[in-house]
């Protein structure tokens, strides 16, 4: 694994004890900082935000956004896509690195696993709160109704509710399943009963039985084998909403894919946003190593490329295609009235990623920090991009119109980093941020040629 | 010795012992044993005598399962029970029944895993005998357990015996 | 943006600002109408049914007995609509109509296809009266002052009044009313004119400052010249020039006799969107070209083949000058015209405002009775109206609103709207027509009948009896019950049309002297002189051209914007005549240049709380001897700006051929290429998919561009017929209009000079359509006869429709519109049409091609056991088009109006290229050009 000169993946001198102690401790041992505190406030008061915002909604209607006839689509399915595409990154690190026998994965995947359940948790919200009358959202799923009612399942809305829910579902089970011996563990590491009692129920009396470790490995990795081709259909469906939709600038065969990379991109972006102030906050550089993030940055650099051509194939068809709708939305988005938002994203989504191309980059991780940043506001700016300025100027002149997000849709964005954060805090109190099973395993690996 | 006895447990410093100790007590005849570990151990399962799980099977199982459910239900609906004229679209539909019909073979086949796998471990299963045996917090942290129940016909008091000769840490008397 | 939104919530919530109307408007009301119960009780006192009370016992029906105009009342059903002719007036001219009564709740107007001026079309202000019936802002007691009073306590004054007026012959008694053509009206102020030898009475019109032109029959005109004349525009006999005009421009049927228009005119007009050669003159100019006619001096280079043309044609060519015009040119058109003047409108009697004026400056005036009109509002600012009025002793008003003048008068009366009252009025031919109540006086009204007999010492005599009485003495044969029962149900008196001619009375004329830019005054085409400035419907009704609506603008060209550096909504001051006026600008290419347009009709401060402070005041420029205008503007401007909320942003075609249009001589050489200038439609066979077969009825739709007016009824007529809310001014800025049915304006060409189209836009009922596709739970779907439904109660509002639908035809419910300051009042639910859901938040909406209608013609043919016969379904829009622009039938059926229209080779499909295969489609529009003058 280690080729020579290469970071490892975990700092040596570390064994099972070790490993176990330091993971468990952040949990059990670790008091409650000023820092932890101080952060889950803030991120509870944004969540607070957006729950006034939601009240309000839910009174007035969906008129309290800036949507209109044309754009009848605005900031709620930009953030739907932009969280989903978020939530790619945790099952992609657990599930393909896997199958890929990449051991890096192992210290990062419970952490991205947790992302990507908080991330689809916030990506949920939009779709069921940009409806016109969202008490009614249940229609959308097959159940038997009084008058004999069904969806109708051409419409990519549709394919929506299932790929998004079968999604969050997976990848819950993957999480907990993954988490099962370490919750083992950590009930008996838990001094006061009560813990151990709720760790003991989470981990269902689990003992670590080799019957029980050999089909659990194997449902483990089925369960890879499925999310993987899972998580590539999760955004192909997501970019058919547009994609079967007439609008000139959704109407495109490539969507699915150059979905799929965006989602990966931005995913690891937020991925590296996260973790290099986690790993600092909690000393976890020895397990959270250099190798990390410079492998992060490098699936960075790769998706990121396949964005960039992405873009470019748009524009070629577009061209290519002589169709004076597609054309005339293509030169609009260069130079019409929301071209800042497409140079800005052009150049948050393919410029800055041409630095990942330099180690020293890569091993910087507040450079990093910095570029995951543009990254995650240039993949909200593209998902914008492609909403707004395709509908707002299609196919009648007479009924162009222009969109902005008024205060509202605002406050339900940031609003809902607030339910993503908190989260995020809650969980890294709560339980081990890092697969104690597996880099139980790992610095057993590394340890063998001795 | 006495009746509620569930079994002997050799506790192991190292993953190898594990292994030989449940090769050697397989050898000598053993069959009622298992073996615990805070990690999976590369064979651990063989040596105990447990070859294959049928996980595979369930999950394949719940895939089919789900793609005909997902077909079914959209075909029914559309064509059956409540035919509608969507903008001039035949009512057969099929490219627009693929995606969701991929959703739930996932989707199926994936709790067919999970919920199978648990089943089949019996689990969830707050208390269990091995529980009893002092040091066994650590078989979740560092150490390795080998347990020979006292259900086996060979069972008895020489079974301690047998086990410490395995060299181990310690050999534990299990109350069930 | 965020500050629009945030403010407008507060708007939106109706109380603050409903309670503040409430206070100005009705002091002593205020208390009764901001609680519930009473609210409930009010409805009661009003005595019409809650909306879909069954059962007509409940309504007040009017104790005489009106004539149905398709069955007698006691056929009455429950949910079967009864319709009663009657008319509206407009200026004193009466247009016919029938109205559409459900259970005793007069819920739709019609035009009456036996009226001359209506032709069974019908105008927006015809439309949107029904609203005005019911408004809330009417007056609703009789009050002295600050207190209310009652009829009676007036009925007394009137008795010691009429003491005073028999002693010495009625001097000092005025009486000031609008233009009239009522028979019986008429002869009650004579009897009381001749009671009273020494009383006057004086008439006021705001936009009659000339005796207006002679009727002529543009049906049979070659060629037509129109100077700064809108015929085709708002007008007492817009609807039968409409469809004369159009009867000449139909190139689906037949023959081609295309007739040839000019226009010149300073301002673009709807009569200048049809023009064949249009030219943009400024009144200066204008009055020049006029006169150049008139005495055969050299015209420009342009003019000369024009000129030709209409000599070419004399006797069948017209000249239609426009009231800003010399005398001699309108004289002088006046003889040109002779051969096809087929009716001369009655002559204003009475004497005018001015000579009113001075006699109370004299201090000559004790008692002035005003009916109806709005001085105080519209009067010529140099008479200085309101001050003037002050004067007199006693003010007595009979209005239908507390307007501007009612606020200065003491004695304000109720009055009784014309659907609540009997009544006799003239059209502009002279036929009368019987008007008959619908409904008792909601708000406790009385016609001015009523208030005449009254002054005449007729005490309580009832409306009905006052004009029973009159054409009981007009009656010579015998059986005048069965003239009168006939008389209602046709709507039309026989034997009364052909005006005859009359003596010219001019005064006042456009001031044409003098420099600086120019001021030209025009009436709003939505609102007119402002006395539909409470209509919401109006209001919100986008302006030809500019597509503003909740307000007016000082309209110049692209030009004159370029020179004096100027840009849409940029607040100027207009100094005309040592006045000021605060405006906001709007560019409007097809504009004179150096000239600058403004519509009358806003401003109001007391016209309630719908039209109060919309716009700004024209009138405050308007001066007697200019009533349309002159030189000597200044713009300055403030470097304030003023948002507008338009409906259209976007005025160039971007090369998309929405609006296809050829020439004659084109369509003549290729018939087929003038449509085909799009992109094809794919043929029937390019696709994987089997065709639906449409069995039966297959419902379809054609407009005929080279018919549409763009008169915007269609929308308005839509708006009643569907109980379309209103949004208000930011929601339609946020581009949230509601209209189902919009009417589409391009410019093409030199932004100087553009042609002009209108476009209507419905849905389109696409067989393929986009927007079923994508709606998750089929609340949009196909009906067996091709009607792209929706609907309401499935749907969960994803707007995935809306985006996927090319025509943009799809409106939304942001917000709970059924609630908001214009729809909440109690009383609206009276108007709304029963057959028709309406809709609430968070759901689509759509043209469903008055499927109401058509399941009411499908129900009556069933029960008949015959057939749907072709045009027996006819859509709101088709109904109120007064060019028969709109046809609408069974596109199965070869021998359908419909199927012919669409057999024409004008026929296309609006984008049809994306395969979509629209059920509505469109006629291709031909102008008819003169060679020589595209040579010159």
């Amino acid at each position: 694994m280690n080729a020579p000169g290469q970071t490892p993946v975990v700092a040596p001198g570390y064994d099972s004890g070790s490993v176990t102690r330091k993971i468990t401790d952040i949990v059990l041992a670790r008091p409650l900082g000023r820092g932890w505190l101080g952060g889950f406030a803030f991120a509870f008061a944004l969540l607070m935000m957006m729950n006034f915002a939601i009240g309000w909604l839910l009174m007035r209607g969906v008129g309290i956004w800036g949507i209109n006839i044309p754009v009848a689509w605005g900031f709620a399915i930009v953030n739907f896509v932009w969280w989903i595409g978020i939530g790619h990154a945790g099952t992609f690190i657990s599930a393909i690195l896997l199958l890929l026998h990449q051991d890096w994965r192992t210290s990062i995947n419970r952490f991205a696993e947790a992302m990507t359940l908080f991330a689809v948790a916030c990506a949920g919200l939009f779709p069921l709160l940009h409806l016109g009358r969202p008490w009614v959202f249940y229609w959308l799923l097959p159940y038997p109704d009084t008058m004999g009612l069904w969806p109708q399942w051409r419409s990519p809305l549709v394919w929506d509710v299932f790929a998004v829910s079968t999604y969050g579902v997976v990848s819950l089970m993957f999480w907990y399943v993954g988490l099962i011996p370490d919750l083992a563990t950590m009930r008996d590491r838990s001094a006061p009963r009560p813990l151990q009692f709720i760790y003991g129920v989470m981990a269902l009396g689990w003992r670590g039985s080799a019957r029980h470790w050999k089909r659990f490995k194997m449902a483990y990795l089925l369960l890879a084998g499925l999310a993987t081709p899972l998580v590539l259909s999760v955004h192909s469906v997501v970019s058919l909403d547009f994609a079967v939709g007439i609008v000139p600038g959704w109407h495109s065969t490539i969507f699915p894919p150059y979905f799929v990379a965006g989602a990966i991109f931005s995913g690891f972006a937020m991925v590296l946003t996260l973790l290099i102030p986690v790993r600092k906050a909690y000393g976890l550089q020895d397990f959270i190593t250099i190798r990390h993030l410079e492998n992060c940055a490098k699936i960075m650099l790769a998706t990121g490329l396949m964005v960039a051509h992405g873009y470019i194939t748009e524009l070629f068809m577009s061209w290519y295609s002589d169709d004076k709708f597609d054309i005339y939305m293509t030169l609009n988005r260069m130079f019409g009235s929301y071209a800042p938002a497409w140079w800005l994203l052009m150049f948050c989504n393919v410029l800055t990623p041409q630095a990942l191309w330099f180690k020293k980059i890569r091993t910087a991780p507040v450079i990093l920090f910095f570029i995951a940043l543009l990254v995650n506001v240039g993949m909200w700016t593209e998902r914008y991009v492609i909403v707004v300025t395709s509908l707002h100027r299609d196919f009648m002149p007479s009924a162009w119109g222009s969109y902005h997000g008024t205060r509202w849709d605002w406050m339900t964005l940031i609003g809902s980093f607030g339910l993503f954060l908190s989260l995020l805090f809650l969980f890294l109190r709560l339980l081990p941020a890092i697969s104690i099973t597996e880099m139980r395993q790992l610095v057993r690996e590394k340890k063998e040629p001795q | 010795m006495k009746p509620d006895l569930y079994g002997f447990m050799a506790e192991f410093e190292q993953p190898e012992e594990l292994l030989n100790a449940a090769r050697a007590a397989h050898e000598a005849g053993y069959r009622k044993m298992d073996a615990y570990s805070p990690f999976p151990v590369e064979g651990a399962a063989e040596a105990i005598g447990f070859e294959r799980t049928r996980v595979p099977l369930v999950v394949l199982i719940g895939g089919i399962t789900g793609a005909g459910v997902a077909y079914g239900m959209q075909y029914y609906s559309a064509v059956w029970d409540y035919p509608l004229n969507i903008g001039g679209r035949p009512l057969h539909s099929w490219p627009s029944f693929i995606p969701i019909t991929f959703e739930l073979t996932v989707l199926f086949a994936a709790v067919a895993a999970v919920f199978g796998m648990l089943l089949m471990n019996g689990l969830p299963k707050p208390y269990h005998p091995v529980f009893n045996a002092p040091a066994f917090k650590l078989a979740s942290q560092t150490r390795f357990f080998l347990c020979l129940q006292a259900t086996d016909p060979q069972f008895g008091e020489r079974t301690k015996y047998f086990l410490a000769g395995l060299n181990p840490i310690a050999v534990h008397e299990v109350e069930s | 943006m965020n500050m629009n939104t945030w403010r407008s919530m507060d708007e939106l919530e109706d109380k603050p600002a409903y309670r503040d109307w409430l206070q100005r408007e009705f002091p002593p009301l205020a208390s009764e109408w901001t609680n519930e119960a009473s609210r409930r009780s009010f409805l009661k006192i009003m005595g019409a049914s809650f909306a879909l009370a069954g059962l007509s016992a409940c309504t007040r029906q009017p104790l005489e007995k009106i004539v149905p105009y398709v069955r007698q009342p006691e056929e009455l059903v429950p949910g079967q609509a009864l319709y009663f002719a009657t008319a509206l007036n407009l200026e004193g001219y009466a247009r016919g109509i029938l109205v559409e009564s459900h259970e005793g709740r007069p819920t739709k107007i019609e035009g009456n296809p036996e009226h001359p001026a209506s032709l069974g079309a019908s105008d927006v202000f015809m439309q949107a009266e029904i609203l005005a019936l019911y408004d809330p802002d009417r007056s609703k007691s009789v009050t002295n002052g600050l207190e209310i009073s009652t009829w009676d306590e007036f009925l007394a004054l009137v008795v010691r009044e009429r003491e005073k007026w028999k002693s010495n012959g009625g001097a000092g008694l005025r009486l000031l009313t609008g233009y009239i053509t009522s028979p019986t009206l008429l002869s009650q102020i004579e009897a009381l004119l001749k009671e009273f030898p020494n009383a006057k009475w004086h008439v006021h019109e705001p936009l009659a400052t000339k005796t207006p032109q002679p009727i002529f029959d543009v049906a049979k005109a070659e060629v037509i010249l129109a100077v700064e004349n809108d015929f085709l525009g708002p007008g007492p006999a817009q609807l039968k020039y409409a469809r004369d005009f159009a009867s000449r421009r139909r190139a689906n049927s037949g023959a081609l006799s295309f007739n040839r228009l000019y226009v010149a005119e300073s301002t673009p007009s709807m009569t200048g969107a049809r023009a064949d050669h249009r030219y943009a003159l400024g009144p200066r100019a204008l009055q020049e070209l006029g006169m150049a006619l008139a005495t055969g001096a050299s015209l420009p280079s342009w003019g000369d083949p024009m000129l030709a043309d209409l000599t070419r044609n004399k006797g069948r060519s017209l000249l239609l000058v426009g009231d800003s015009l010399s005398e001699e040119v309108r004289q002088f058109a006046l003889n040109w015209n002779r051969p096809l003047q087929i009716a001369q409108p009655l002559p204003s009697r009475g004497d005018s405002l001015p000579e009113l004026l001075r006699d109370v400056a004299a201090g000559k005036i004790e008692t002035l009775v005003i009916l109806g009109g709005n001085p105080a509002y519209d009067a010529p600012v140099d008479f200085k109206f309101a001050e003037k009025l002050a004067l007199v002793p006693l003010r007595i008003r009979l209005g239908l609103y507390e307007d501007e003048t009612s606020a200065l008068c003491q004695w304000r009366l109720p009055e009784a709207h014309s659907l609540e009252t009997w009544s006799d009025a003239r059209a502009f031919d002279g036929t009368a027509t019987i008007t008959q109540p619908l409904i008792e006086p909601l708000y406790g009204g009385k016609s001015a009948h009523e208030l005449m007999a009254a002054l005449t010492g007729n005490g309580m005599v009832g409306g009905y009896d006052i004009v029973r009485q009159y054409w009981h003495a007009q009656h010579t044969g015998d059986d005048f019950e069965k003239y009168w029962r006939k008389s209602l149900h046709d709507g039309v008196v026989e034997g009364t049309g052909g005006g005859k001619p009359s003596e010219f009375a001019p005064h006042g004329r456009a001031e044409t002297s003098g420099s600086g830019l120019e001021l030209v005054f025009r009436p709003s085409p939505s609102i007119r002189d402002g006395r539909f400035a409470n209509n919401a419907w109006l209001q919100e009704l986008p302006q030809p051209f500019t597509k503003i609506t909740w307000d007016n603008a000082a309209m110049i060209s692209p030009a004159t914007a370029k020179r004096l550096e100027l840009s849409n909504e940029d607040v100027v001051d207009l100094k005309y005549r040592g006045r000021l006026v605060r405006a906001p600008i709007w560019i409007l290419p097809g504009q004179a240049d150096d000239c600058v347009t403004v519509h009358l009709g806003y401003g109001r401060t007391h016209a309630g709380h719908v039209g109060n402070d919309v716009g700004f005041d024209a009138y405050a420029l308007r001066t007697s001897d200019a009533p349309w205008g002159g030189s000597g503007l200044a713009i300055v401007k403030t470097g304030l700006r003023h948002p507008f909320a338009t409906t259209q942003h976007h005025q160039s075609m971007e090369g998309r051929q929405q609006v296809r249009v050829g020439t004659l001589s084109e369509f003549q050489q290729h018939p087929a290429a003038v449509a085909q200038a799009g992109e094809p439609a794919p043929g029937r066979d390019e696709t994987l998919y089997t065709p639906v077969a449409y069995k039966g009825h297959a419902w379809g739709m054609a407009i005929d561009l080279g018919a549409c007016i763009g008169c915007n009824v269609c929308t308005i007529a839509c708006q009643a017929e569907n109980n379309i809310p209103v949004v208000g001014k930011e929601e339609v800025a946020r581009g949230r209009e509601m209209h189902w049915i919009r009417v589409d304006n391009y410019f093409e060409g030199a932004p100087e000079n553009p042609r002009l189209h209108f476009q209507p836009v419905p849905c389109m009922h696409c067989e393929n359509a986009p927007c079923e596709l994508v709606c998750p739970v089929g609340a949009t779907a196909h009906s067996s006869e091709g009607l792209n439904q929706m609907v309401y109660n499935r749907c969960v509002g994803t707007r995935y429709c809306s985006n996927n639908c090319p025509y943009k035809v799809r409106r939304f419910n942001f917000l709970e519109y059924d609630r908001n300051r214009f729809e909440s009042a109690p009383v609206l639910k009276l108007l709304r049409n029963p057959d028709v859901t309406v809709r609430t938040r968070g759901v689509m909406e759509k043209c469903t091609y008055c499927v109401q209608r058509i399941n009411r013609v499908r129900l009556d043919a069933e029960k008949q056991n015959r057939p749907i016969r072709d045009g027996e379904i006819i859509p709101a829009c088709a109904q109120a088009c007064p060019a028969v622009a709109i046809v609408f039938g069974d596109i199965n059926d070869p021998q359908s109006n419909v199927s012919k229209f669409k057999a024409s080779p004008l026929n296309y499909g609006l984008l049809a290229e994306l395969n979509t295969r629209p059920r509505t489609t469109y006629l291709a529009k031909l102008l008819n050009p003169n060679p020589e003058v595209e040579k010159a």
